[in-house]
């Protein structure tokens, strides 16, 4: 790591993948707890520590400085010219880096157990929230940085598309800005007033409609950097090319415009909302899978182009002529049957009536923790793995280790994650520290409950395989540092202007938010709301 | 590859996308109306500080009471770190709308495996009917984090045959809980 901006990149990379080391560990602890199997330090107090810490580092940290330091990467490779804003960038690193102590600090010493989604009027102390503010503003300078990058690449280069890589990482710059307003306002307006002691009650059905502007569209930023990898790396590493530069383009504009105006899904069960706008989100939620269907569509089509030009045959046959000893391949193979699986999962979630029977049970739990542990941080290893090589300047000593640590982390992840499928339909609700399993009308929960507690010790596993890897692994041959994605069949020169910037989209996503949040916030100022009163967890107990 | 055999190709999938998720908001509206399939959606608001002292959920209402058509209205209070009443009877086979709400901070209502479920949000009263056809006792966790209590906030929600089902002369059941 020899010039200043590898560093930057590799310390946003380093802080994410700590961060997500200390929160594996508090995972397979906390699955152990709500297992029949006895766990040392179980009380109700460490578990919901736990719990919050483990939200917050995953939720809040682990992504974001990821996305924050794979951005900086690609903008610089992508666009092949230094990153504008160098210092800005590491002041952002800086303030998000005091962000995530001055939090982790305060949950641990259970000033905040809240938990990462903060459920007002359950208030917390002022450091907590100021702390994942800080997170927050870090990344919101990362945003100014992406956005200037591609501001200054194309002065530099009129007319010219935009680079697949880039295009994607200013369209979740842009979708994470918005994303942001709904959680900011939220503290901004109530949770810190309450926290100062400025205000003593808190509108929380208010609280909860802010959150979930934020609590859909956090998850697609959380994904963007797989389906980068998916669109611009995993076809080249495949020994291929993409099958549609364009279709990519339109990829990442839905999910700027899709991910955003459906968060009320996660409040189909709350009082404080009419049926209509939940029908309607839920109209719109059906919308947000096109990108990912199309997705799959372009990346089959461009895997196949791979696999014919390393003599694969027959109508399915090729994918056996994949190079899945790649590590690339082989975690983007994992990444699509988990998503595959969770998107299944997800379409009961976003159904207006069946969710029902499985809101807020561990079903819930087992869909992100596919989706998110599963399809999207596979691809984070992937990403680190492939672009480890070009920061330090050398190859890995031996690939064995680092599909050792994939296998692991799939294998693992299934065996968590279809038990409490499972669970879910039962009615096992999340978030509980222990059952009583001894009561006959829950017993047989237990079994279901161990097995996927020994799913979480084989991601733990493969968590601390990970970050031995990145540690140890590349000390090999010296290593060609130059960062090159993968070229459409047709690489275009020119796109259409729609295709190659922001302006109309962010217009239309302004719209479609105004349709479908408008409402439901304001309604809160018409209706006679009666605000509950502040309680603090941080004072007294 | 032909750039224009890329784009008809393409498109022919957009085409089968869009079929795929039309069929499946069919489905879904179609299955919701055609079972009343509602979730909780009644805005209907009520004061976290007062409720216990009048009104609908002072703790002479909370319970269970039949109504003069047959149906049956259930009322509680989910608090830190119970729901009040613990037992709820319930009859086989009829309509029961739930009327639940909360004094402090924000509880979750489920029967386990069936798809009666709610959050419930201080400051408002979640309704929600449905009918339960399996007699015996449901357990009733709270499924939304309240405090560190939160694990130990259980219910029972008791489904009594038809014939078992004998209210008082006010329609008022009640039933207790085996330690």
């Amino acid at each position: 790591m020899n010039s200043s901006p590898n560093r930057l990149v590799a310390a946003h990379i380093w802080v994410a993948f700590i961060a997500f080391a200390v929160a594996a560990v508090m995972g397979a602890w906390q699955m152990l707890v709500r297992s029949p199997i006895d766990a040392p330090l179980e009380t109700a107090e460490t578990y919901f520590v736990s719990v919050t810490g483990h939200g917050a580092l995953m939720a809040y940290v682990l992504p974001t400085l990821f996305v924050m330091g794979f951005g900086y990467y690609v903008a610089m490779t992508a666009l092949k010219q230094p990153l504008p804003g160098l210092r800005w960038a590491w002041a952002g690193f800086y303030i998000a880096a005091i962000g995530i102590v001055m939090a982790v600090v305060t949950v641990l010493s259970g000033q905040a157990t809240v938990l990462y989604t903060f459920y007002p009027p359950l208030t917390g102390s002022v450091f907590f929230y100021l702390g994942v503010l800080l997170v927050v503003v870090g990344s919101w300078i990362w945003v100014a940085v992406m956005i200037t990058a591609m501001m200054k690449w194309k002065r530099a280069n009129p007319g010219a598309a935009v680079p697949l890589a880039m295009f994607a990482t200013v369209a979740n710059a842009i979708l994470w800005l918005w994303t942001t307003a709904g959680v900011g306002a939220e503290l901004l307006f109530q949770v810190l007033p309450a926290s100062l002691g400025w205000t003593d009650s808190i509108d929380a059905g208010l609280a909860r409609t802010l959150f979930s502007w934020t609590l859909h569209a956090i998850v697609y930023f959380w994904l963007m950097p797989a389906y980068i990898a998916f669109y611009t790396i995993l076809p080249k590493v495949a020994g291929g090319r993409l099958y549609s530069d364009t279709m990519g383009r339109v990829s990442f504009i839905l999910f700027l415009l899709y991910s955003l105006p459906v968060g009320m899904h996660h409040l189909f069960m709350d009082p404080e909302h009419g049926s209509g706008f939940k029908f309607l989100q839920m109209m719109l939620t059906a919308l947000v899978t096109v990108p990912t269907l199309l997705t799959i569509f372009t990346i089959g089509a461009s895997l196949e182009i791979a696999a014919r030009l390393r003599g694969g045959k027959g109508l399915f046959g090729w994918v056996r002529a994949l190079p899945w000893d790649r590590p690339m391949v082989l975690a983007a193979g994992f990444s699509f049957i988990m998503l595959g699986f969770g998107g299944f999962g997800g379409l009961i979630n976003m159904s207006y009536a069946m969710n029902s029977m499985i809101h807020n049970t561990s079903w819930v739990t087992a869909h992100f923790h596919l989706i998110f542990g599963g399809s999207v941080v596979i691809m984070y290893f992937a990403i680190a793995y492939h672009i480890w090589p070009k920061l330090t300047g050398r190859e890995a000593r031996s690939l064995t280790p680092i599909r050792v640590q994939l296998w692991l982390w799939f294998v693992g992840i299934v065996i968590t994650s279809f038990p409490w499928h499972i669970l879910g339909l039962f009615g096992q609700p999340r978030r509980v520290s222990s059952f009583d399993f001894a009561n006959p009308e829950i017993a047989y929960w237990g079994p279901w409950t161990t097995v996927s507690a020994i799913g979480g010790f084989i991601m733990l596993a493969g968590a601390a395989l990970f970050v031995w890897n990145l540690a140890t692994l590349y000390r090999g041959a010296a290593a060609d540092r130059t960062m090159s994605y993968a070229m459409a069949v047709h690489q275009p020169r020119e796109v259409p202007r729609v295709l190659n910037g922001f302006g109309l989209w962010n217009t239309l996503v302004a719209v479609l938010m105004i349709v479908a949040y408008a409402w439901p916030i304001a309604q809160f100022f018409f209706l006679d709301t009666y605000p509950a009163p502040v309680q603090r967890v941080d004072v007294g107990g | 590859m032909d750039e224009k055999r890329i784009v008809r190709s393409e498109l022919r999938w957009v085409f089968v996308v869009a079929a795929a998720v039309t069929l499946m908001l069919v489905v879904i509206v179609a299955t919701t109306l055609a079972n009343a399939l509602h979730p909780p959606s009644n805005v209907e608001t009520i004061d976290p500080a007062t409720l216990h002292i009048a009104g609908e959920f002072t703790e002479a209402n909370l319970g269970t009471q039949e109504n003069a058509d047959g149906t049956v209205t259930v009322r509680l209070i989910a608090t830190q770190y119970a729901f009040v009443p613990r037992c709820l009877p319930v009859p086989e086979g009829r309509p029961v709308s739930i009327r639940v709400t909360s004094p402090d901070v924000i509880h979750g209502f489920i029967v386990a495996g069936t798809n009666a479920n709610t959050m419930v949000v201080p400051g408002f009263v979640a309704e929600l009917t449905t009918e339960f056809d399996e007699p015996g006792d449901h357990l009733m966790p709270c499924h939304e984090y309240c405090g560190l209590g939160h694990s130990n906030m259980w219910a029972v929600l008791r489904v009594v045959p038809e014939e078992e089902w004998i209210p008082d002369a006010n329609g008022r059941m009640t039933c207790e809980l085996v330690p």
